[in-house]
């Protein structure tokens, strides 16, 4: 394992540096897991089977309690996700304001299901279980932005706008 | 090691420095008025103001009236206090200038009265300084009597006097069922182990219900009081604060607040050397419901799969890593502070007869005001609805409230003056459950809500058990159906029976409460599934499963 955190990460990666620091950081618990998988989501972006075999060999725990937790729960993604992403919340109190037809109308624009990502990985569309701000509903993440009292129209045009911002492509997070 | 704060102390510089100004405007920085805009208005006044000696702008947690955000409250020496709302740039500009800075009332922004019932309705215990205070500073919470119970606690009475105060209170568990607070810290305070834990369930997952979210993102060192109390009392010396990662706010502010209380003393060894340590540590969900159930979340915080286990042993016997472990939901400990400093007799006096207290709900739906209140238990639903959230907007019908989410059920019109408490939802088919209110108007079908309860809990099925896994897949292809308009009698027939049965035979409370929403549905609104069955012998227009992808 390496030690020195000035030198360059053996695997030629910096982010699996970056991501023992963090092991470290939880003394390598094994308990702690679930926050590992979060930290490691927030350096790669998603958990790819190198980063699950990473955890499990510096946590020594089996590769398939890893596998089995990072897929058990919502938040951690098996595959990369798109540059932009909308977020739109299906909770009740949304529900009842008409959020499945801004998912409906996203889905069309852009042909692709809730939970998937364009061809191009350009755009991640998802729904979310109550974002815990119901008074503004319906609300929809987009690029990481909480939007209240969404419509239709609105949401189209809030995706679009962000997909047009960047000219320059985004840097990989 | 540091020396522990002195709380008078803390609490009468605090008190002396606040003194000083003479005006504040306190801008609500919680969750739903972030998203409506709250940062650029506290940049705005900051920016009007500069730096000024007697005018102070103070970030807060919610105040409650989430619709009509970004919420600033003004309070000036002799003045009653003014609450502006849908406070932008603009209205930031002219309060700044015109209110705080020669103390005329900012004439073009909307406010609200000053006895508006949404407001001057609620008996505030658990929110008692929620929207007041910068839920970043320990001395703002110090300064409103903070951790005052716990070193009562810990300097005049016995851990077994502790207990018996909660006991007497009358408290009951604000997460669902409504167990008695006080037998369970019996319970953990009698269970002998190596190490007893007590934990916080911060996993509100029922769709509309965000009460512990602006209880823990608006006041998070009244949890951490109700924990430490809660920790004396029973002996636990470890403690987790589990909280689901879709409350990014409420895990930073709890993790500053504990930081704070560690260096403060109020936390760690010796808690205000009083000998007694407590140790405590967020742990962060990742998107899965069922942890909200107390074996599955233990088992999240053991970094597993969130599977739930068989009942008994309780999680008071056989706990986290198999040690003695209390868990309780994030509103219920923080009422422990104000049971201690006020006494249990007080709490006894709030609320009815069994259901003492109050109750903090969210509102949400089709209702002219959102937000949330907090009301002393036995409140009718008609006050809550008409009264304090201005009734339903457009000149709409009120048709249900729904309570307790996916566990809970729909209370009609003809009930709205029914006392809100557990014994009375629950004899409605409802239940208290975390505190979610949602209201539908006639636009809303029933049939649609079942569907969308059902397809929740089958999407949040953790899948060990077969009841509740296959149970619910097989009721939402019901109700696709009757939805749809292809289903049948046979098909409503089906749906009922299937759900006594995933009632009545699944393994956790996910499961089997699951059919709740489709029970309480067809007994108040059976009429909208007859409406939408095709007979027996009419062929219906499509064969294969609606919602199915082609």
């Amino acid at each position: 394992m390496p030690t020195d955190p000035q030198s360059p990460h053996p695997s030629g990666d910096e982010r699996f540096g970056l991501l023992d620091g963090t092991l470290r950081r939880a003394r390598h618990e094994q308990d702690q897991l679930i926050e590992i998988l979060h930290a490691a989501q927030e350096i790669f972006g998603y958990l790819s089977d190198d980063v699950l075999l990473y955890v499990a060999r510096a946590l020594r725990l089996p590769r398939a309690r890893v596998y089995g937790v990072a897929t058990f729960y919502h938040l951690f993604s098996r595959e990369p996700l798109g540059e932009h992403s909308c977020s739109v919340c299906t909770g009740t109190a949304c529900f009842v304001k008409g959020a499945d037809a801004i998912v409906e109308a996203l889905q069309r624009e852009y042909g692709i299901l809730a939970g998937q990502t364009t061809e191009d990985g350009r755009f991640t569309l998802s729904t979310a279980r109550c974002l815990g701000s119901c008074g503004l509903a319906p609300v929809g993440v987009i690029d990481g932005e909480v939007r209240g009292h969404l419509d239709v129209e609105e949401a189209r045009q809030l995706v679009a706008a962000a997909l047009e911002h960047d000219d320059v492509p985004a840097e990989v997070s | 090691m540091a020396s522990a704060i002195d709380l008078d102390d803390v609490a009468h510089t605090e008190r002396e420095a606040r003194a000083r100004y003479v005006r504040r405007a306190l801008v609500c920085t919680s969750t739903a008025c972030l998203a409506a805009g709250a940062a650029v208005v506290r940049e705005r006044l900051t920016a009007v103001i500069g730096e000024h000696d007697e005018v102070g702008i103070v970030p807060t947690g919610c105040p409650g009236l989430c619709s009509r955000g970004p919420l600033v409250q003004v309070e000036a020496r002799g003045e009653e206090p003014t609450v502006y709302t849908h406070v932008d740039e603009a209205g930031a500009t002219a309060i700044g200038r015109d209110h705080l800075g020669d103390g005329t009332p900012a004439s073009d922004v909307a406010t609200v009265p000053a006895d508006l019932p949404f407001f001057s309705r609620q008996q505030r215990v658990v929110l008692a300084t929620a929207g007041r205070i910068d839920p970043d500073r320990l001395e703002d919470y110090v300064a409103e009597g903070g951790y005052a119970a716990l070193a009562t606690a810990l300097t005049t009475m016995t851990p077994a006097e502790v207990v018996d105060a909660i006991t007497r209170s009358g408290l009951r568990g604000r997460g669902g069922a409504g167990y008695p607070a006080g037998r369970k810290w019996g319970m953990l305070a009698e269970a002998t182990g190596d190490t007893k834990y007590v934990v916080a369930n911060g996993d509100e997952g029922d769709p509309g219900a965000y009460m512990d979210r602006t209880i823990m993102d608006s006041d998070p060192h009244r949890v951490i009081e109700g924990l430490t109390i809660a920790a004396y009392a029973t002996g636990a010396t470890k403690g987790y604060l589990y909280v689901r990662a879709e409350y990014p706010l409420a895990i930073e502010r709890l993790e500053r607040a504990i930081r704070a209380a560690k260096r403060a003393r109020l936390l760690g060894r010796s808690v205000l050397d009083s000998g007694v340590s407590f140790d405590l540590e967020v742990r962060v969900g990742a998107g899965a419901f069922v942890c909200g159930e107390e074996t599955a979340l233990m088992a999240s915080i053991e970094g597993r799969r969130g599977l739930p286990t068989l009942r008994p042993p309780y999680p008071t016997e056989r706990g986290l890593w198999g040690q003695p472990t209390m868990i309780h939901n994030v509103e219920t400990l923080a009422n422990v502070p104000a049971i201690i400093a006020r006494g249990p007799e007080w709490f006894a006096g709030l609320g009815t007869e069994t259901s003492h207290g109050t109750k903090v709900f969210a509102l949400a739906g089709s209702l002219n005001d959102t937000g949330l209140i907090e009301v002393p238990m036995g409140i009718t639903l008609r006050e809550i609805v008409f009264d304090m959230a201005g009734g339903i907007p457009e000149g709409r019908r009120f048709k249900a409230a729904q309570t307790g989410g996916p566990s809970g059920g729909c209370i009609p019109a003809r009930f709205l003056d029914t006392p809100v408490d557990y014994e009375h939802l629950q004899d409605l088919g409802s239940m208290m459950g975390s505190g979610g209110l949602v209201v539908m108007d006639d636009t809303v079908s029933m049939p649609e809500v079942a569907r969308f309860y059902v397809a929740f809990c089958r999407d949040e099925s953790c899948g060990k058990c077969a009841p509740c896994r296959v149970g619910t897949e097989k009721m939402h292809a019901f109700l696709d159906r009757i939805c749809e308009g292809v289903g049948r009698p046979r098909d409503l027939a089906h749906l009922e029976s299937l759900c006594r049965t995933v009632r009545a035979t699944s393994l956790c409370g996910l499961g089997q409460s699951a059919p709740n929403p489709v029970f309480s549905t067809l007994e108040h609104f059976r009429d909208e599934y007859l409406d939408l069955l095709v007979e027996e012998d009419v062929e219906p227009t499509r064969e294969e499963v609606p919602g199915e992808p082609a």
